[in-house]
């Protein structure tokens, strides 16, 4: 990052455990450093990009400078207190007791200095990240459930409502609001270089609100721990301009009417048969509710939240081994023979 | 001498009793008669039948260790599995039960236990006394602990291990999502364990009260005292909010009840709230006596007493005190309002104030002392660096907006391990080296000891400094594996071989262990030329601890005649050698609670069954519920209580006596 403090690579060239501690700044610094290099999709220590992340990337600078000052400052201090030279005395001699209070008033008294200071500087910032500085225009509720993320886009007139899932889409400059809730259990909803993270909880509806400040694509993860698939919830927020967002909108408006025949109808049937009971797509009888809705499938960038990329091969790899991708979803591994395979391919490709 | 106002009454004059004043030479018929009468039986009869608190702290320290191993056991495993991306040693359940139980191991059965076995071995002779205000309750909250461990570890061997992080959020937890025995396991586990530790803090804040030697007058007991009052009266306060919450869900578990339940007007928010309110205080419980460890040891490798003992014994209690206004900073994301938020964050940064004057305070000792670089001073010069990075750490934590990104990332997993590790492990190895030659009567090899402390030190850091980047590259905790386009691979290569470094440090102490308690020098009773009354005592100390009840004139007995003080001359010595005797069965002296002025002859306990028969039978009867054998359960109880009529007997040897008469 431009702004990325030089004083971070500097540090006193302290002995034992002083160095040892610089060391560790300097790696930070080339770790962090390396990860700028379109690396680490959640880094948002060096990476944040909305109003309601970026002041708390400065906190998190700030803190973080003080706190590597702090310990190096310690850690000279100790090692001067070992070390330092004192004259020669009888081992069996004793200290007296009184004596150093000062140590503990000054040091006691900075740090208590400091920490008032701190506790002004992040409460401004929270106050600053808590609420949006426009009234979100955008309202969009996300639902957590093992393990993907159902995305309901409302609107004054139902006509315009519709779902998807795993891919959030906002346009560029506008904060967005979201409803946060939950299915099953406590998911967290985290888009790190957008905003932190609020947890799914079931029986509430908590609200939290993002705005990408650059257009772009921001990995977004679940960060509460729940269950197996915890490691594989993941989802992505595109941020776009507000004319390629209108066009989203509209293709996801669009429903699906399937080809009346061929082997596309025999794929729609197939669908039918064995994946309506859990996935809708709209426009046709495939109604279920508990998988994600399909009906601009190809519309999205990855699969089975964030665990694959979103090509026809990685598609047909997911749901013939689903349960090896990721174990214990509620998708099953689906057994198909060839043909089964191609028709179902080819009508999934017209989900577009 | 003076009596307690608590003796103004009327009173039987049988119970009225000078107690006998004066010496007991080593090699007298005194010490002999007084072995007799405390020594526990040989042979398994005494092992079972035990009270002796040095035994029971043994034991708790040797019990809560294996713990240790068992738990970094679980961790080096899991740092196999994430040392690269997509590996698949572990399968996602696996990783689930794993992180739990280490965390459970970790947190309930080491962290804690390893410091009640220092405070109990350590607190009689710290203070002066015989043994424990309740002999026979700290052996039972023994027995307990262990048949707890050993109850949450059951389910382990059959793949149904507790799988819902040692946080255990419902509703992952509850019914619904968790089928299996694994977290019925955990809960009873939890309620069970609750019990040990109750009573175990009850004896200890009864025992600071009651069981000092006279002249030790409450601004003179060790910090350690201090810490593990504060511990135990924070545990007394917590712990009734984790059983409760745990006995809940086990009802909602097993009998359909709905405190939990989301379909039925649950609050899963509710859990989270019992969990931290209990989880907060008992992050400070598992510190404080640790920092404690050092207050007391550091200052005899600084060749002077510790700085600022009145104000480390305030930031210690203020500590705690704010430790039970910060449990939501466990909770910034789950949509509190913002108000709330600024008040817990306030608090969680106000928090390290009393750290930083124990901080000022250890450097301070050390830097007007003259340091002896022996392998605890090093422990505990490494645990203050770790201490602060910890706090540091903690400090970036407390602020809300930053919490909300660090929250549930590694940064949170390096923070944890940097105090836990740093606060608790560091000292306890440190004060295992200090205290080891009192343990056995043996030094332990300082060369092999300064080679475990730079393993240690090196793979720790090594270890878990690269998990505060890992946390700040946005990885999350408790994910089984991850994906190489996240760009977290060399970090947690780094990561897993540091603990693999760490964990090298801890076998080399192991192999310390082992080769001085056979071959370690011979210590003799004050081997660190150390000020306490412990080192009063030859090494390990007789059963009965003092022949004669000392008297403590100050908070460094055996330096008082080497202080550089101003008016040393005049002032009074504290007396080893001249008090009271005490041999007319198993007897120590009460105190009064503020400035230990004697009031009583303290009867106490010979050993007994009936602590291992009642913690067996308690045990046993949570594994009927375990199990649903609900006529077990009632037999199991039946017996309990019986043992419990046999404990509670009434013995007219152990009608406790006022001393009147004769004093310093």
């Amino acid at each position: 990052m431009k702004t990325f403090k030089p004083g971070f690579y500097r540090g006193p060239d302290a002995p034992c455990a002083g160095r040892l501690i610089a060391l560790a700044v300097v790696s930070t610094a080339t770790m962090t450093g390396t990860a700028t290099a379109g690396e680490a999709p959640l880094n948002y220590f060096l990476h944040s990009h909305g109003p309601a992340s970026r002041p708390t990337m400065y906190l998190g600078w700030v803190l973080a400078g003080l706190s590597v000052a702090v310990c190096l400052i310690i850690a000279l201090l100790l090692i001067t207190a070992m070390l330092r030279k004192r004259p020669a005395a009888d081992s069996r001699v004793i200290g007296q007791e009184s004596g150093g209070l000062r140590w503990i008033y000054i040091g006691t008294g900075i740090s208590t200095c400091i920490l008032a200071g701190l506790v002004v500087y992040s409460l401004m910032v929270l106050n600053n990240v808590a609420n949006p500085p426009t009234a979100p225009a955008i309202t969009l509720t996300v639902t957590g459930y093992d393990w993907w993320w159902k995305i309901e886009y409302d609107h004054p007139e139902s006509a315009k409502r519709f779902i998807t899932a795993n891919e959030i889409h906002v346009p560029v400059g506008q904060p967005v609001l979201l409803k946060l809730k939950s299915a099953d259990v406590i998911h967290a909803f985290w888009v790190p270089k957008l905003a932190g993270k609020t947890q799914l909880i079931p029986g509430l509806i908590n609200q939290k609100w993002i705005q990408a400040d650059e257009a772009g694509i921001y990995s977004g993860q679940c960060s509460q721990f729940c269950g197996v698939g915890h490691a594989h919830m993941g989802f992505e927020v595109v941020a776009e301009s507000a004319n390629d967002f209108q066009k989203w909108q509209e293709e996801q408006l669009r429903t699906v009417s399937p080809s009346p025949a061929g082997r596309i109808n025999a794929g729609y049937k197939l669908f039918l048969d064995r994946c309506a009971g859990c996935h809708t797509i709209r426009g046709t009888d495939a109604a279920g509710e508990h998988g994600p809705d399909l009906t601009h499938l190809n519309s999205r960038r990855r699969l089975a939240g964030g665990l694959l990329a979103n090509t026809p091969d990685d598609l047909m790899d997911w749901i013939t081994r689903a349960q090896k991708h990721k174990p214990g979803s509620r998708m099953p591994s689906m057994v198909l023979s060839d043909d089964e395979r191609s028709v179902l391919a080819l009508f999934l490709s017209t989900l577009d | 001498m003076a009596i307690a106002d608590i003796t103004q009454r009327p009173i039987n004059d049988d119970l009225d009793r000078v107690p006998d004043f004066g010496r007991a030479p080593s090699g007298s018929d005194i010490e002999a008669n007084l072995t007799g009468i405390w020594e526990t039986a040989p042979g398994w009869r005494g092992w079972l039948s035990t009270v002796d608190h040095k035994t029971i702290g043994l034991r708790y320290i040797v019990t809560a260790f294996l713990f240790l191993l068992i738990g970094g056991i679980e961790a080096l495993i899991m740092r196999v599995q994430l040392a690269g991306p997509d590996l698949t040693l572990l399968t996602p359940e696996q990783y689930s039960q794993l992180f739990t139980m280490h965390g459970v191991t970790m947190i309930f059965l080491y962290a804690l236990p390893i410091l009640s076995g220092f405070s109990n071995y350590l607190w009689p002779l710290l203070l002066g006394s015989r043994d424990m205000a309740f002999p026979r309750l700290n052996a039972l909250s023994y027995w307990i602990f262990l048949f707890a461990g050993i109850f949450m570890y059951v389910s382990f061997p059959l793949g149904q291990a507790p799988n819902a992080g040692w946080f255990n959020y419902v509703p992952f937890s509850g019914p619904i999502y968790n089928t299996g025995p694994n977290i019925d396991v955990f809960a009873l586990g939890m309620v069970l364990l609750g019990i040990s530790t109750t009573v175990g803090s009850v004896n200890f804040v009864v025992t600071l009260f009651r069981m000092r030697a006279p002249g030790m007058t409450i601004n003179r007991v060790p910090i350690l005292v201090w810490g593990t009052l504060t511990a135990s009266v924070a545990n007394l306060l917590a712990i009734p909010a984790i059983s409760l919450a745990f006995f809940l869900l086990w009802l909602d578990r097993q009998f359909g009840t709905h405190f939990f339940d989301v379909a039925n007007d649950g609050k899963p928010l509710l859990w989270q709230h019992l969990f931290w309110i209990f989880g907060h205080p008992w992050v400070y419980a598992i510190v404080l006596p640790a920092m404690g460890i050092v207050s007391d040891a550091l200052p005899t490798f600084c060749r002077r007493p510790l700085v600022g003992y009145t104000a480390v014994a305030l930031a210690t209690m203020a500590t705690m005190l704010i430790g039970f206004e910060v449990w939501i900073h466990h909770m910034f994301a789950t949509g509190l309002p913002a108000v709330a938020l600024s008040i817990f964050g306030a608090a969680s940064m106000v928090i390290s104030i009393p750290s930083a004057v124990a901080v000022f305070a250890w450097i301070a000792t050390i830097w007007l002392g003259r340091p002896v670089f022996k392998t605890p001073f090093l422990f505990f010069a490494g645990f203050v660096i770790l201490f602060v990075i910890g706090g540091m750490s903690g400090v970036m934590t407390a602020a809300v907006p930053l919490d909300w990104q660090l929250n549930d990332t590694y940064f949170i997993v390096a923070h944890l391990h940097y105090v836990l590790l740093g606060i608790n492990v560091f000292p306890v190895v440190g004060g295992i080296y200090y205290w080891f030659p009192k343990f056995t009567g043996r030094m332990m090899s300082e060369r092999i000891g300064k080679w475990s402390f730079w393993v240690m030190f090196t793979g720790f850091n090594v270890g878990f400094f690269p998990m505060h980047l890992a946390g700040l590259l946005g990885m999350p905790r408790r994910i089984y594996t991850y994906s190489s386009r996240m760009g977290w691979d060399g970090v947690n290569m780094i990561t897993s071989v540091g603990s693999f470094l760490f964990a090298l440090g801890v076998l080399i102490f192991l192999v310390n262990v082992v080769i001085s308690l056979k071959r370690g020098a011979l210590a003799g009773p004050n081997p660190w030329d150390a000020a306490t009354l412990e080192w009063t005592t030859s090494s390990p100390p007789p059963a009965y601890n003092f022949a004669v009840i000392p008297t403590v004139a100050s908070r460094h007995p055996l330096w008082e005649d080497r202080l550089e003080e101003d008016s040393g001359d005049n002032r009074a010595r504290s007396n080893f050698t001249e008090g009271y005797l005490l041999t007319k069965g198993r007897e120590t002296i009460g105190t009064s609670p503020i400035d230990a002025k004697p009031v009583a002859i303290l009867k106490m306990p010979d050993d007994s069954y009936t602590p291992f028969f009642s913690g067996l039978f308690l045990s046993l009867l949570f594994a009927g519920l375990l199990l649903h054998w609900w006529s077990f359960t009632a037999g199991m109880a039946i017996a309990g209580g019986i043992t419990l009529i046999i404990w509670m007997w009434p013995q007219k040897a152990l009608v406790q006596r006022i001393a009147a008469g004769r004093g310093p």
